[in-house]
């Protein structure tokens, strides 16, 4: 099977080096004699893993529901906020600068206040992520609304497009790209935002669990917990991935010249 | 209020506001019958292309008149959206006119064959031929329910056998599809095989310096191409292009 050769020369490099650095981590844990509550061997993270099995699918499911529905929220937003943008030119000027200042704002500081204003629950989590999200998809789509061949809206006008059709049919087709530009960008930060949305204040998901593990100096459930949101990211980053692909079919086609034939 | 013609531009001149302001046409008088292949001969950058997007309304002149009755424009790319397959541009400008999707893909689907995309239907833009593209730009451009089109050097980006070919075919697409053809050209010969009329324009500012009928029958094939006839055309077209009036005169005679 091609796809699965393919598979193979793509990813095999990174998963061997990813083994050997293990190997070396292991080895080196157990020559220097590290205790475990500063750095445990991968060995005894997985030993760690087998004893939280149990609980944590629990702790996955939370985050990694906050984490979708804050990209959702961010992608829809985005949008819209991009189609306003890119349609009048005062607003864009108005608006382009506080949302830079916006991003400024350390989530940090917003995480508490979010959980202060709306408690424990899912809530503020996933207007954290979708904070964080928000910004790389205006800026992307925008641009790419921007961005769209002049000539193009033209030949449209000239045939009696109203400014909805154009919007429709030229604009926003022009912009998909842009937008899942950005969206990957967002995607490979929204469990990052969830996680730090928990540790300030949560009854489930990921960030609360690595919180109870460290103050328990359980360091090697830590690592568990970092194993584990690291391969949530690149499954986010992947269904973005495969979504854009969906989406735009037309960028994936083989491209040049089909048999040129004339009709005489 | 056309009088039988499809076209009428009197004494339309324009000018760019600069800075710096670009003088683009000076008192351009264009008329074409309806039915009649005319061809707007001139070097580039003389401000033809400037007359089809004001006759496409794209651009107001800024004195003088230019009216057309329905006019369908292909500008000189082929502008195919990549997002949607052949059959979908096809049908885009008819759809943006207003013709019901359905009508306009059946009656799509009756002129592939003819465009040489017979089988591509489903195909995306990427995946066409430079030939290709440029007859479905075509085909999108003759679908739209318009009587006049407005072609702008659609064989401009071919290589030299490609658009002989691509001439020959265009020729007999309107013999089965007739229309008012309004052609902006650069190339002498591609105007003699297509037109009726070729109208010579001059350097920018845009003049008309010529309005030459071509009298050669249809269809005109290779053994017309090199006839004393079109040679003799050819010589005044080349003349008038290169602004030598009296050689013109010399020629005609």
């Amino acid at each position: 099977m091609p796809a699965v050769r393919h598979a193979l020369r793509d990813y095999a490099p990174a998963a061997a080096l990813l083994l050997a650095l293990l190997v070396v981590w292991e080895a080196a844990v157990r020559v220097l004699d590290v205790a475990p509550y500063l750095v445990p061997a991968p060995s005894r993270i997985a030993r760690a893993f087998m004893e939280v099995r149990g609980t944590l699918p629990d702790h996955l499911r939370t985050t990694a529901a906050e984490a979708a529905l804050g990209l959702a929220f961010s992608a829809a937003l985005g949008a819209g906020c991009a189609a306003l943008l890119a349609w009048t030119t005062p607003l864009r000027r108005a608006v382009y600068p506080l949302l830079v200042i916006s991003q400024n704002v350390p989530l940090v500081v917003i995480a508490p206040l979010l959980v202060v204003w709306f408690g424990f629950g899912m809530l503020p989590k996933v207007l954290v992520v979708t904070l964080m999200g928000f910004f790389p998809i205006v800026v992307a789509t925008t641009d790419g609304l921007l961005r769209a061949d002049g000539d193009l809206v033209e030949l449209a006008r000239s045939y009696g497009a109203s400014r909805w059709q154009v919007l429709r049919e030229v604009l926003i087709p022009s912009a998909v790209p842009a937008f899942f530009a950005g969206l990957q960008i967002s995607a490979a930060y929204a469990v990052l935002g969830a996680v730090i949305a928990e540790w300030v204040g949560a009854s489930s998901g990921l960030g609360l669990f690595i919180t109870r593990s460290q103050t328990a100096f359980r360091v090697d459930r830590v690592f568990v917990a970092v194993a584990v949101i690291a391969a949530l990211s690149i499954a986010s980053f992947a269904a973005v991935h495969l979504a854009a692909r969906l989406a735009m079919p037309w960028q994936h086609v083989a491209h040049g010249g089909a048999q040129e034939e004339v009709r005489g | 209020m056309l009088d039988g013609r499809a076209i009428d531009v009197r004494g339309v001149s324009l000018t760019y506001a600069g800075p710096p302001p670009v003088h683009a046409l000076d008192g351009v008088d264009i008329e074409v019958a309806r039915g009649e292949f005319v061809a707007l001969l001139g070097p580039s950058g003389c401000g033809k292309s400037t007359l089809l997007r004001i006759l496409a309304d794209l651009v107001r002149p800024t004195s003088g008149e230019a009216r057309a009755d329905g006019v369908a424009y292909m500008p000189q790319r082929d502008l195919l959206l990549p997002w949607r397959r052949v059959l979908g541009n096809a049908v885009f400008a008819a759809e943006l006119a207003g013709v019901p999707p359905d009508e306009a893909k059946r009656r799509a689907r009756a002129l592939l064959p003819r465009f040489g995309l017979e089988g591509f239907e489903q195909a995306w833009p990427a995946q066409l031929s430079g030939g290709m593209r440029q007859r479905l730009a075509l085909l999108r451009t003759f679908l739209a329910p318009r009587e006049t089109l407005l072609l702008d050097e659609p064989f401009g980006a071919l290589d030299a056998i490609t658009r002989r070919q691509m001439q020959r075919w265009l020729q007999d697409v309107l013999a089965l599809e007739p229309r008012t053809v309004l052609l902006v050209t650069h190339d002498v010969e591609e105007a003699l095989n297509l037109a009726d009329t070729v109208y010579v324009m001059s350097p920018r500012p845009g003049r008309i310096v010529a309005r030459i009928p071509v009298a050669i029958g249809r269809p005109r094939d290779a053994a017309t191409v090199t006839s004393p006839g079109f040679i003799a055309l050819k010589a005044r077209l080349l003349a008038a292009l290169d602004g030598d009036a009296a050689h013109d005169a010399l020629s005609s005679s």
